[in-house]
């Protein structure tokens, strides 16, 4: 149920995010998900992609700081409360969230929501455990 | 030629290193009769030398014992600049056999001189360096410091070849065929600055190549200042056994001064080259054992004798006999020059002290630079270091405990705060030859 995604350092200055998704493009890898985060001097890009190992080597090659974190997708019911239930799983197990953002979902049409926690295992056993629905791998891409 | 006059050992002591060993009282001897010699030669040669002694009514004749080298005045660095280009040779052209100068990074280069005899001894120094360093016959020495106008690259290169090690002179820069040498060839030694030496352990990692597995296994380094903590590195990361070694090309170039097994501190080849302490302030000379600037005195050299030149490296010299015999006494491992000093807030900093706090904080490889600059006439120093694989996260909150671990780190050992920037891998300019540490954009 653990999803790989890259990371990759950028310097706070312009054509800072260009370089690297420019390297990607050139090698023809497709991204599905992107998400910045950003603080005064420094960015973190998060990207997930089918072809995640060969963006790491590509990338690594290019002497870019690049890691691979297990983010888990949590396929959210679209109604009030949907959210709530999953965080309530989440709180009762003690399991923090480093970080999440939304991803959409090119099969179906829908939104999940990609968390990126401490302890990857735990949160995984918490929310099977609870019947949450997480979406595998080879079904985001 | 030399070959043949010092390859007759092949293995263990050297015939090359018996000059290391002489007694004390024999050395002195030596010392005396070349200081005299060689006080004479400028005396007689050059001019403006002969105007100094002139000015303190000296002549040759007060050198009565070594300690009377205090006598004489200093050179230094700009009288070499102010006699550009050959002012201060000894020897007609005739006699020149090399000339070699600094790049001239800040104004004009300086320009140094050789006689056959010059290089032959210079070439003698290099070879007991090596020897001290563990290198012998058989060993295959790729040599990564540059070929040209520095004196690095051909001084350890006749060095090496002379104590019978194959020598690869691949010069400084191409970092991916440094590498590819180093694997094919089975390099055993290698010569080369520190910072461009971790420069390449990055860079093998990245190629995948792991230095540890390879037959390397002595690195000789020099041409710039550098740490224990930065060794320790080495040492690790590439397998080797790292030995310093000192030289500048006024006196001379790399040899001056070496390391041997014991690793505590740098024996200096004083039968050639005579060092003092002195108070970098007063002038004064400083008692065996107190820090202070090293001044050396050419004992031999024909084509440009120097007399008492101040180096600007800050050490002190040891005088305890050191494990491995020599009698050579030994100068401590020079970390700071006193020209790489600056001043801000009125608080005297050395970038070696920014890179042992670097050190100091874990999975941080020295690569840094320093930046002053002057805001509504305020000086604020800004160290940006570089984020390597090992210490990147994704957590926001990873990365900024690590910078303000780096900048506690620092403001610890200075006292004073400083900003710390993290930068992308490899966006810090990597010297090929000596690092550039400080950039200061106070008076732009």
């Amino acid at each position: 149920m653990k999803i790989p995604q890259l990371s990759v350092f950028l310097e706070n200055r312009p054509s800072a995010l260009l370089e690297p998704l420019q390297s990607l493009a050139a090698a023809n890898i497709n991204m599905a998900g992107i998400s910045l985060a950003d603080t005064e001097d420094f960015g973190i890009l998060r990207i997930l992609l089918k072809d995640s190992e060969r963006a790491r080597a590509r990338l690594q090659g290019e002497g870019w700081a690049v890691t691979v974190s297990e983010m888990v997708a949590v396929d959210v019911v679209d109604h009030p409360g949907g959210l709530v239930r999953t965080l309530a799983v989440l709180a009762a197990a003690a399991v923090n969230i480093e970080y999440m953002y939304a991803f959409y979902l090119r099969h179906g049409g829908r939104v999940v929501l990609m968390f990126r926690f401490e302890d990857p295992d735990a949160a995984v056993a918490a929310l099977a455990a609870a019947g949450i629905t997480m979406v595998p791998e080879q079904d985001l891409y | 030629m030399l070959k043949e006059r010092w390859n007759d050992a092949a293995g263990g002591f050297h015939s090359v290193s018996a000059p290391d060993f002489l007694p004390e009282a024999q050395l002195r001897e030596v010392q005396l009769r070349r200081l005299q010699a060689i006080v004479t030669r400028a005396w007689k040669n050059v001019p403006l030398f002969r105007q100094r002694l002139d000015e303190r009514g000296l002549t040759p004749d007060d050198i009565q014992s070594l300690a009377d080298i205090a006598k004489l005045p200093f050179t230094v660095k700009t009288d070499l600049r102010d006699t550009y280009p050959f002012g201060l040779f000894a020897s007609p052209m005739e006699d020149v056999v090399r000339l070699h100068a600094s790049s001239g990074t800040t104004g004009k280069p300086i320009v140094v001189a050789y006689t056959e005899e010059d290089v032959q001894v210079w070439t003698e120094v290099m070879a007991r360096t090596f020897a001290a360093c563990t290198l012998h016959r058989g060993d295959i020495m790729q040599n990564s410091f540059g070929y040209g106008l520095f004196t690095g690259g051909l001084g350890t290169h006749y060095g090496a070849e002379a104590l019978g090690a194959a020598v690869i002179p691949v010069s400084g820069g191409n970092t991916e065929r440094q590498i590819m040498l180093l694997r094919d060839f089975g390099v055993t030694a290698i010569c080369a600055t520190p910072s461009f030496f971790v420069h390449l352990v990055d860079k093998a990692i990245e190629m995948g190549v792991d230095l540890k597995t390879l037959p390397l296994r002595v690195g000789v380094f020099g041409a710039e200042p550098w740490t224990d903590g930065m060794r320790e590195r080495i040492q690790i990361d590439a397998g080797i056994e790292a030995f310093d070694i000192y030289g500048l090309s006024e006196i001379t170039g790399p040899g001056v001064a070496s390391e041997c097994s014991e690793h505590e501190g740098l024996h200096v080849f004083e039968d050639h080259f005579y060092p003092e302490i002195i108070d970098p302030v007063t002038g004064q000379p400083l008692p065996d054992g107190e820090e202070g600037e090293l001044v050396l005195t050419t004992l031999s050299k024909k084509a440009m004798p120097m007399i008492r030149y101040r180096t600007r490296d800050i050490t002190a010299i040891i005088t305890e006999r050191c494990g491995c015999g020599r009698t050579l006494r030994r100068i401590r491992r020079i970390s700071r020059r006193s020209d790489d000093m600056f001043i801000i807030r009125g608080v005297n900093v050395f970038p070696s002290q920014v890179e042992a706090a670097l050190l100091q904080v874990e999975g941080t490889l020295p690569h840094y630079q320093i930046i002053l600059t002057r805001t509504q006439g305020l000086d604020q120093m800004t160290v940006e270091v570089e984020v390597t694989p090992e210490v990147f996260s994704d957590k926001v909150r990873a990365m900024e405990e690590l910078r303000s671990r780096i900048a506690h780190a620092i403001e610890h050992i200075l006292g004073i705060r400083v900003g710390l920037r993290l930068v992308g891998p490899h966006s810090i300019p990597r010297s090929e030859g000596k690092a550039r540490r400080v950039i200061d954009k106070r008076n732009d």
